[in-house]
C-alpha cells in the first residue's frame, strides 16, 4: 500500500514539473503586460499599434509603432524569400537525392549554422553584406532591409530544413515505390507524390521559420539600419520590433512611458510569434501526415 | 497501326521532355544545397582567417585596456562561462523531470496536449521577449539587479524547450521491452525510471543539454538587460555582480563606442572566440550522438 502511494506522489511530483513550461509562458505573459500596459493610459492601443511616429524620446513623444511592426513584417518576408526556397529544396536534397556520404556531412553541417550566434551572424552581416551592398548598388548605406532578409534567411534555413526533411523522411517508403511502379520519374515523384505528403511538415517548418525570423533580434539590431520609418525600397534602413527594443531598453529611464512601450512591443511582438506557433501546432495535428498503416 | 504510332511518338517526345525537367530540378536542388554549403564555409573562412590574427594566449587570458582598444577578453569569456553554467544547473533538471512526466507517466489526452503545446509556444518566444522577462521578473521584481543569476536564469527558461525536446526524445527511443522486463520484475515504476530508462537515455540527454549549452553560450539579446556589462574593472565575486559576455562584448565593441574602426581585431578574435566555442559544443553533441547512434543496438 505505502509503495502504491509513493507512486502515486512520485508521479504528481513529474506532473508539477511537467506543468513548468506552462507556468513560464504564464510568468512571461505576466511580466510583459504588467510592464507595458500602463503605456496605454498615455496612448490608445489603437494609435500606439497603427500611429507612424515613433519618437519615444521626444517632447512630447510620439509612440506609433506601425513603422516598426512594417520594418519586422517587411524583413520577415524577404528573408522567407529565400530561406523557404533554399530551406525546402536543401531538405528535398539531403531526403531524396544526395549520397549517403554527402548526406552525413550536409545533416550536421546544417546543424552547425543553426547553432551559430545570431550576435556572429549580425557582425558578419555589418562588416562583410552591408559595405558590399552598399558598394555594388551604389546606395547611402548598406544596413537596410535587403542585407537584413539575406542574413536572416541564413538563420531560418536550418529551422526549415530540418523539419521539412523529418517530414520528408517520414513520407512512407510504398509511396514511392506505387509511384516509380507507374513509370513516374524521380523528379514527378518527389513533386507529385512525396511533397504533398510531406505538406503538412513542410507548412509547419516554413511558419517556424518565419517565427525564427520576426524574433530575431541581434541581425536586424545591427544590420537592419535602425531608421523608424515606414520603407519604401528594400534599399531603406528599418527598425523591426526586436531592434527597437534592444536598442532603446538600455536608455529608458526606469518605468517611464517609453520604458511601458518598449514592454508593449514585447506584448506585440509575443502575440505574432504565438499565433505563428498556434498555427504550426494546429496544421502539424490537424493535418498529420498519412502512414503507411492507412493504405 | 496509324494511331499506336503517333502515340508513340508523342510519349517519346514527352519522356524526353520529363527527362529534361527531372534534369533541370535536379540541378536547381544541388545549387541550393551548394549555395547553403559555400554560404556556411565562406562565412567560417572569413570569420576565422579575420579573427585568428588576434588570437594570443594573451588575448584569452588578458583583461581588456586602454579602454577596450587593448588587451584580452578573459572576463568576457568567464563570464560566458558563469551565465552559461548557471543556465544548465537550472534548466538541466527541470527538463528532464518535465521530459519524464511526458514520455513516462502522461497518458495522451487534454492535459498532456496542452503541456506540449506550452512547450512549443515557449520554444517560440523571442529571445528579446525572454530578455524584456528576465527584467522584469529577476532584475525588478525579485530585486536581483543585473547579474548573473538573472541573465543566467533567463538563459535557462530559453533553453528549457530545447531540453524537455531533446530528453523527451531520448527517453522515448528506450525500448518498451526493458520497461516491461522491470516491470514484470515486480520492479515499481519509479524505479524503473530511475535504473533502467534513464541510464539508457542518458547519452541523448546529454547530447539534448550540450545543445542547450551551445545555445545559451551564443545569445546575446536575453543578457542585454539582465546580466551584461560593458566592462567590468574586477572579475565577479558572486552571483549577483554583473558579467561581461563573449556575445554582447562583439556587439558592444561593434556597434557602440568611439573605437570601433580601431577595435576591429578585438571584434574578430572575440567573434571566432565565440563561434569556436559554440560549435565546439555543437560539435561534441554531434560526435557523442552518432557515435551512440551506432553502437545503440536496438
Amino acid at each position: 500500500m505505502s509503495r502504491k502511494i509513493k507512486e502515486i506522489i512520485i508521479k504528481n511530483i513529474f506532473f508539477f514539473f511537467a506543468l513548468v513550461s506552462i507556468f513560464i509562458l504564464g510568468l512571461i505573459v505576466l511580466f510583459l503586460f504588467q510592464e507595458g500596459l500602463p503605456i496605454f493610459k498615455v496612448v490608445s492601443v489603437g494609435d500606439f499599434i497603427f500611429g507612424r511616429e515613433w519618437y519615444p524620446t521626444y517632447d512630447p513623444p510620439s509612440f506609433g509603432i506601425w513603422p516598426l511592426i512594417v520594418g519586422s513584417l517587411f524583413v520577415t518576408f524577404f528573408a522567407s524569400l529565400i530561406a523557404v526556397p533554399l530551406g525546402i529544396l536543401s531538405a528535398i536534397y539531403i531526403s531524396e537525392i544526395a549520397p549517403p556520404l554527402v548526406k552525413e556531412i550536409l545533416k550536421p553541417l546544417i546543424e552547425l549554422l543553426a547553432g551559430l550566434p545570431s550576435v556572429v551572424l549580425g557582425f558578419f552581416g555589418m562588416v562583410v553584406l552591408a559595405p558590399f551592398l552598399q558598394e555594388t548598388f551604389d546606395l547611402p548605406t548598406g544596413l537596410n532591409i535587403a542585407s537584413a532578409s539575406i542574413v536572416l534567411a541564413i538563420m531560418a534555413v536550418p529551422t526549415i530544413s530540418s523539419i521539412s526533411e523529418d517530414a520528408l523522411y517520414a513520407v512512407p517508403q510504398e509511396f514511392k515505390e506505387a509511384s516509380y511502379a507507374l513509370g513516374a520519374t524521380k523528379f514527378e515523384t518527389i513533386l507529385k507524390v512525396i511533397v504533398p505528403a510531406a505538406l503538412s511538415g513542410i507548412s509547419t517548418a516554413v511558419i517556424l521559420g518565419m517565427a525564427r525570423a520576426i524574433g530575431e533580434t541581434m541581425v536586424v539590431l545591427m544590420v537592419a539600419g535602425g531608421a523608424a520609418a515606414i520603407p519604401e525600397s528594400i534599399f531603406d534602413s528599418v527598425r523591426p520590433m526586436p531592434a527597437s527594443i534592444a536598442a532603446e531598453m538600455g536608455e529608458a529611464p526606469f518605468r517611464s512611458d517609453h520604458y511601458y512601450s518598449l514592454f508593449a512591443i514585447g506584448v506585440v511582438l509575443f502575440i505574432f510569434t504565438l499565433i505563428f506557433n498556434l498555427i504550426a501546432d494546429y496544421i502539424s495535428t490537424r493535418f498529420k501526415e498519412v502512414g503507411s498503416a492507412t493504405l | 497501326m496509324r494511331d499506336f504510332r503517333k502515340t508513340s511518338h508523342v510519349s517519346k517526345v514527352s519522356m524526353k521532355w520529363r527527362y529534361l525537367k527531372q534534369s533541370l530540378f535536379l540541378g536547381i536542388i544541388r545549387v541550393s544545397a551548394l549555395i547553403i554549403v559555400t554560404s556556411i564555409g565562406g562565412f567560417l573562412f572569413y570569420i576565422i582567417i579575420n579573427g585568428i590574427g588576434a588570437i594570443s594566449w594573451d588575448f584569452l587570458t588578458l583583461p581588456p585596456r586602454d579602454s577596450m582598444t587593448k588587451g584580452g577578453i578573459m572576463p568576457a569569456i568567464l563570464g560566458t562561462l558563469y551565465l552559461t553554467a548557471v543556465a544548465i544547473v537550472f534548466a538541466l533538471p527541470l527538463g528532464v523531470m518535465s521530459a519524464i512526466y511526458l514520455s513516462e507517466y502522461a497518458k495522451q489526452g487534454r492535459v498532456v496536449r496542452i503541456i506540449r503545446i506550452g512547450v512549443n509556444c515557449l520554444a517560440g518566444v523571442p529571445s528579446i521577449v525572454f530578455g524584456l522577462f528576465g527584467l522584469g521578473l529577476f532584475v525588478v521584481f525579485l530585486q536581483f539587479g543585473s547579474c548573473i543569476l538573472s541573465g543566467g536564469l533567463t538563459l535557462g527558461f530559453l533553453i528549457l524547450p530545447t531540453i524537455i525536446g531533446a530528453a523527451e526524445e531520448a527517453l522515448k527511443s528506450v525500448p518498451q521491452t526493458f520497461r516491461e522486463a522491470s516491470l514484470a520484475l515486480g520492479v515499481s515504476r519509479w524505479q524503473t525510471i530511475l535504473r533502467i530508462v534513464l541510464p539508457n537515455a542518458l547519452p541523448g540527454i546529454m547530447t539534448g543539454s550540450i545543445l542547450g549549452i551551445g545555445r545559451a553560450a551564443g545569445e546575446t539579446a536575453p543578457i542585454m538587460f539582465t546580466a551584461a556589462a560593458f566592462f567590468t574593472a574586477k572579475l565577479p565575486a558572486s552571483i549577483f555582480d554583473e558579467v561581461m559576455a563573449l556575445p554582447y562584448h562583439i556587439y558592444v565593441l561593434a556597434t557602440a563606442g568611439t573605437h570601433i574602426e580601431q577595435t576591429r581585431p578585438i571584434q574578430y578574435g572575440t567573434a571566432l572566440v565565440l563561434v569556436a566555442l559554440v560549435l565546439g559544443i555543437d560539435l561534441i553533441a554531434i560526435v557523442i550522438r552518432s557515435y551512440m547512434r551506432k553502437k545503440k543496438g536496438w
